[in-house]
């Protein structure tokens, strides 16, 4: 069913919270991966607060829907996500990246509840994810696997080998989503690695391929129930992001890919967020315009 | 074909049947009881022999292909949904191809997927170097978390299969081609994982030995004691990881000379492992390591390659004779701190 104004109205005003709360995660932290934790944060939204079947209190409920961080340098923003679902006691996250904390850049499985892969090496995920998927037909299990890829990820030639095996095994239910936010450490995607045709890579693969503004509710909505919906292939959830997105001076800037802030520069960034409203989706550049 | 000898069940003939073979068999057994257990591969379930678990399991046999990246991945996918992976390819691919993968998916999140590495040294003869492994045993004993074994032929392969299950985590199996002679009678020897097994008792020397080469450490053996009148200790230490120290303590303390004997690279091999062992103990003893000394394997029959590269008998002959010549510093209370 899709979402209703009102259900967009409480995603929109989550996202928003959680922004604010990435932001003070960064501060603590002494700096962490903000751009691209931004950038993903309204599909992030999206499944955890009202897509994905979990159960925060019994993190490793057998049936629940599983959720793997391809993108393992977004941590921090799956790390408040996973807090603010009551996974963990939020103020834990004041020792993020310190010495021997449970959270680091990179989020351990095995230290953090809630977290079903433990990630940071890129192109691991999908076939994880897809190993998820296959595990739960086997055993006739209903749950779903839904695994968050970066754009600049898909370079790496493993995520090509799961997305063939993915497709050559029907993988339903099974939801990858790019966040293409057409930018890298060096640079724009286009500049360092040409992805595109990226959708064409994509359903060449045998996947089915939904592009949505990545964040607009209604759109990513839209394109979950769809895969949901969709039977015999897997689906890949191509969403056009902005790195940064919600804070006025991270947008759309490369360097913000990892950066550090003190408090200063977080009232100002908090400020852009909460100033942002419920303003909803901004189309990425498809090319140029970063620093 | 279904016997009893001893306490086990066997469920084939390890004097007609490879390691991979018996793998697949044995595999099948334990697969009637557990139904955790699929079997993964990529593009080599015929080369790793688990067509007959594909006969009698279809349903229970992925094979994605040509991509080991992948294979690894899912794998670990799999354990996290609950399954019990078993994983067969060779070991070049596994060590090193998706290393990264076997590491970082496996063993940094402790995952319970058995990896069988086939064509493992250079058994694959002539194949050549790149199906050839001699750094698999150095690669994986370094991983946080893994088991590793190296079974000296069939039966202890069947062993090592039927330990791996009750094992949680990682376990990385080394197997060869699968025309290696065999030393074992039947699974009936007391196999314990982690524990060394005597082939030979001896106080001259000790040989320590695993995978093929522990069949090679008993014929030199036997060699020994008939010509020379050398009394040759045999150890075949078929898990590298955790190692058994307690063996190559006392092995150390009753005979004071080590000769180890390995298809791989001298460096950070088995020899290796029992060095670690002796100079933490501080104590002194002739000591010496066989197989490749540190460079790529030469291409031709396994067997020409065993003897090329002293890991056969007449090579742990000469080397044995040689080692028990060579000066060596004890302490003079030694025995007292053992």
């Amino acid at each position: 069913m899709p979402l209703s104004a009102e259900e967009i109205r409480k995603l929109q005003a989550k996202a928003q919270q959680l922004r604010c709360d990435m932001v003070d995660v960064t501060v603590w932290a002494g700096g962490a991966h903000i751009g691209g934790s931004l950038s993903m944060a309204d599909v992030l939204t999206a499944l955890y607060y009202h897509y994905l079947e979990v159960r925060p209190e019994e993190p490793d409920w057998p049936e629940r829907d599983r959720f793997v961080l391809s993108k393992g340098h977004g941590g921090l923003g799956l790390s408040c996500v996973l807090a603010d679902k009551g996974y963990f006691d939020k103020e834990l996250l004041k020792e993020f990246n310190h010495f021997k904390s449970p959270f680091g850049m990179h989020l351990d499985g095995n230290k953090v509840r809630g977290v079903d892969a433990s990630t940071g090496s890129l192109g691991h995920g999908l076939s994880m994810a897809l190993g998820m998927s296959m595990g739960a037909r086997f055993q006739k299990q209903a749950w779903r696997t839904y695994c968050m890829l970066g754009d600049g990820e898909c370079d790496e030639g493993s995520v090509w080998e799961a997305a063939m095996a993915a497709s050559h095994f029907k993988a339903d239910t099974l939801t990858a989503f790019v966040d293409r936010n057409h930018m890298m450490i060096d640079g724009l995607t286009e500049d360092i690695m040409s992805l595109e045709p990226l959708a064409e890579k994509w359903t060449a693969f045998g996947w089915q391929v939904r592009e949505v503004d990545g964040h607009d509710f209604a759109q990513i909505g839209e394109a979950i129930e769809g895969a949901q919906a969709t039977q015999g292939a897997p689906t890949v959830i191509i969403c056009q992001t902005v790195k940064g997105k919600g804070v006025d001076f991270m947008e759309a800037q490369v360097k913000w890919h990892y950066g550090s802030i003190d408090s200063e520069l977080a009232a100002k960034a908090k400020a852009s967020i909460m100033a942002g409203g419920n303003a909803g989706g901004a189309a990425a550049p498809a090319t140029g315009g970063a620093s | 074909m279904t016997e009893v000898t001893g306490t086990t069940w066997n469920v084939y003939d390890a004097n007609t049947l490879t390691q991979a073979e018996i793998y697949g068999r044995v595999l099948c057994d334990l697969a009637e009881a557990d139904p955790r257990i699929v079997a993964l591969t990529a593009d080599l379930a015929k080369s790793t022999k688990i067509g007959v678990f594909q006969d009698k399991f279809p349903q229970r046999v992925f094979n994605v292909g040509i991509a080991e990246q992948n294979l690894f991945g899912v794998a670990a996918g799999m354990a996290k949904s609950g399954l019990l992976p078993f994983v067969s390819t060779m070991s070049a691919f596994a060590s090193m191809r998706a290393l990264e993968q076997v590491r970082t998916d496996i063993c940094y999140q402790n995952l319970d997927v058995k990896i069988i590495a086939t064509h493992g040294g250079v058994s694959f003869g002539q194949a050549g170097t790149t199906h050839h492994c001699t750094e698999d045993i150095a690669i994986q004993r370094s991983l946080a978390n893994m088991t590793l074994i190296v079974p000296a032929d069939g039966w202890e392969t069947a062993n090592a299969v039927r330990a791996a299950v009750k094992h949680p985590g990682p376990v990385y199996i080394r197997l060869g081609r699968g025309f290696e002679p065999t030393h074992y009678e039947n699974e009936d020897y007391g196999f314990e994982l982690g524990k060394a097994v005597t082939i030979s008792e001896g106080t001259d020397i000790t040989v320590i030995a695993c995978g093929v080469a522990v069949y090679h450490a008993a014929e030199a053996a036997k060699l020994l004691k008939d010509q020379d009148g050398i009394s040759v200790r045999v150890l075949d230490v078929h898990t590298i990881k955790p190692i058994d120290e307690d063996a190559i303590l006392k092995a150390v303390l009753e005979t004071r000379r080590i000769l180890c004997v390995e298809e791989h690279n001298v460096i950070g091999g088995l020899g290796s492992a029992v060095a670690d062992v002796i100079a933490a103990s501080g104590k002194g003893c002739a000591f010496a390591k066989s197989g490749l000394p540190d460079c790529y394997s030469e291409v031709g029959y396994p067997e020409d390659l065993y003897s090329h590269y002293c890991i056969d008998g007449d090579g742990i002959v000469g080397l044995v004779r040689e080692l028990l010549h060579r000066e060596f510093e004890a302490d003079e209370d030694w025995e007292d701190e053992f």
